[in-house]
């Protein structure tokens, strides 16, 4: 286990140093952000001095070194745009994104996994066939026009629940939190529901198929056999085999439901990184694209560490790394 | 004679698929008395391992028994209630199945699985199920079963799994254990240790075993009486001895034929011609008669089950008598 976990994070550390070099280099070759942060009216010494300022004028391997320097320490460098330390600008909005992603996997599992088993075992029966007719739509119908009919519907036509923002915050373990208050909690209803939907289908599939393989499965006629009730032989057998491959997909997805939740972010105004991400892509602020990246690249690297920890947990038959 | 174990009457179960009805078990009867061995034998297809579901009450969409009767112990079994059907099952009869990788639960463990069997039926303690539970593993034959009781299904062999699956079905010490090919996928020496293990068993205990094959050599070892099913009908019933010595209908022959045997060394061995015809579309009459070689106009009408002396019995025209 202890081997594993450290054959994992200097993995980690190579992949973040790779990603890190790719982008620099890639915004880097976009453009020059000076020529959008300036005024198109300033002189060529307020020009030279803005470009020397932020360390512009010197060569790419030496701005690459400096900031390898600095992120040792923890320090992504200013943000061109804001100013502040690129790493703070982007954990302002990082509670945010993240209530917004826990919001819409919690909703996902709760709705996506009783329906999906539902769908598995009355197959050929209406509600087994409606279950599946809305997952198709969930999978189907694009993210962002899903959100605009959402807020048509419930915030304009209905006026029942807000259309953007977050709404009034409460601090939870010093993270401002939004569903603690009943403000707050309208105000998230909408966008969690809409960066849920697909991943809602995705587990009515998942877990769908998986009663329906599990179902045909001997060691389900052997426990039927042994004269448990239905409700332990799929509450325990079925579900604990089912949840292996649905823990599995679930956690992947829920990287990058933090890393692309921009669309509904942008809909609903909600002031999370996704948001911001876009916003400094825009204007070619590198410490910010940089950082945004590595921090996302890191939660995709952590939430994959705990999906195979857990599938360790649930599989007996995969053991992390090589004991025994 | 007092009531028998099991008494099955006329049994049928048929599975309505969309190309048709399947009569997988067609009215078949068969008694099975306390501490009796008794093997079925068939092709794959003939309704053997149906049976056992049936009277397990375990057979899958889309099959259903659509009539005849199962008593045990003189009891009705196809009008009890769900949470009778529950109680009933590896309880009073357990039932054995063919591919010991899978009947075991992958990610539960061993313990988990055994001491679940026991707490469905008996409120004991989980100690004393685990008890229970260590001492069937150590009667059909696993070495330091207070070890390997918390082993999970993978760490076994093929053949020490089948035998936790006996022990699992031995933890209610039922009356009857149905064992649905149990050994053939295991390879010939763990076979015959389960054989052995079993017949020891089923002295010891007093239980009665109905053993499903298609392995002919495996029956004459281990059974008292055999019936031989075809095509959903059981078409010979007898005591194993005189059934494979001296077979009366032309299928158990053409069956007892085909078995290699050190007298015919060398000839090529007898097959049936043809193949077993589709459930669903049978041939009116003897089901057997387009590849039997006796049959006659007369085999167009069903044949009538033919009783003998010592409970044998056989549904044919042309019997070898």
């Amino acid at each position: 286990m202890l081997a594993f976990l450290i054959r994992r994070i200097s993995q980690s550390a190579v992949v973040l140093l790779v990603m890190s070099l790719l982008v620099f280099v890639g915004v880097f070759y976009i453009g020059n952000p000076i020529d959008i942060l300036i005024a198109p009216d300033a002189t060529p010494a307020e020009y030279a001095r803005a470009v020397h300022e932020l360390g512009l004028d010197k060569p790419l391997w030496e701005q690459y070194t400096i900031f390898l320097k600095g992120a040792l320490h923890g320090d992504f460098g200013n943000s061109f745009v804001y100013n502040e330390p690129a790493l703070k600008v982007i954990l302002d909005r990082l509670p945010a994104t993240l209530e917004l992603a826990f919001t819409a996997m919690f909703i996902a599992v709760i709705f996506g996994i009783p329906l999906g088993m539902v769908a598995g075992m009355k197959a050929n029966h209406w509600i087994g066939r409606n279950i599946m007719r809305f997952s198709i739509l969930g999978f189907s119908l694009p993210t962002f026009w899903v959100g605009l009919m959402l807020i048509i519907i419930f915030s304009v036509h209905l006026n029942w629940l807000p259309s953007g923002g977050r709404g009034e915050t409460v601090m939870l373990l010093g993270i401002p939190v939004s569903f603690l208050t009943l403000g707050g909690l309208a105000h998230l209803i909408l966008p969690a529901t809409n960066l849920a939907l697909f991943k809602t289908s995705l587990a009515i599939r998942l877990t769908r198929a998986g009663v329906q393989e599990n179902m045909q499965m001997d060691y389900v006629k052997f426990a039927r056999a042994k004269g448990l009730s239905e409700t332990r032989v799929i509450g325990l057998h079925v579900m604990k085999n089912i949840m292996i491959p649905v823990v599995t997909v679930l956690g992947m997805e829920f990287g990058s439901l933090i890393a692309f939740a921009v669309v509904t972010e942008t809909i609903f105004a909600w002031p999370g990184m996704g948001k911001l991400v876009i916003d400094s892509i825009g204007v070619l602020d590198r410490p910010i694209i940089v950082a945004y990246l590595l921090i996302t690249v890191t939660m995709f690297i952590i939430i994959n560490l705990i999906v195979d920890i857990l599938y360790s947990i649930l599989d007996p038959r995969v053991r992390l790394g090589q004991e025994r | 004679m007092s009531t028998p174990l099991l008494e099955i009457s006329n049994l049928k179960t048929h599975f309505f698929t969309r190309a048709g009805v399947a009569k997988a078990v067609n009215g078949i009867s068969l008694t099975i008395e306390k501490g009796e061995v008794v093997g079925i034998v068939g092709e794959s297809g003939s309704g053997k391992s149906v049976t056992g579901f049936s009277i397990m009450g375990l057979v899958d969409e889309p099959g259903r028994v659509v009539g005849g009767s199962i008593k045990f112990k003189g009891r009705e079994l196809l009008t009890q209630s769900v949470e009778e059907w529950r109680n009933f099952r590896g309880n009073e009869v357990s039932m054995i199945f063919q591919d010991p990788m899978m009947t075991l639960n992958p990610v539960l463990r061993i313990d988990t699985q055994m001491i679940e069997a026991v707490r469905c039926h008996e409120k004991v303690s989980k100690a004393e199920a685990r008890k229970r539970a260590i001492e069937a593993l150590a009667m059909v034959g696993i070495p330091s079963p207070e070890e390997r009781v918390k082993a999970y299904p993978h760490q076994f062999s093929g053949g020490m799994r089948q035998r936790v699956a006996i022990a699992t079905g031995l933890l209610n010490r039922p009356d009857l254990i149905i064992a649905d090919e149990p050994t053939t996928a295991l390879d010939v020496t763990i076979q015959s240790q389960i054989l052995s293990e079993m017949q020891k068993l089923c002295k010891k205990t007093g239980m009665s075993l109905m053993w499903v094959t298609h392995d002919l050599t495996v029956i004459a070892g281990l059974a008292n009486r055999v019936a031989v099913m075809y095509a959903g009908k059981i078409i010979e019933e007898g005591a194993v001895e005189t059934v494979l010595d001296k077979p009366l209908h032309p299928y158990t022959e053409g069956l007892v034929g085909s078995v290699p045997s050190r007298n015919h060394r060398g000839e090529p061995l007898y097959q049936i011609p043809g193949m077993t015809p589709s459930l669903i579309n049978l041939p009116e009459g003897c089901s057997f008669r387009m590849r039997c070689p006796k049959a006659s106009e007369k085999c167009h009408c069903e044949p009538p089950v033919t009783e003998l002396e010592n409970g044998r019995r056989v549904r044919c025209f042309h019997p070898n008598l």
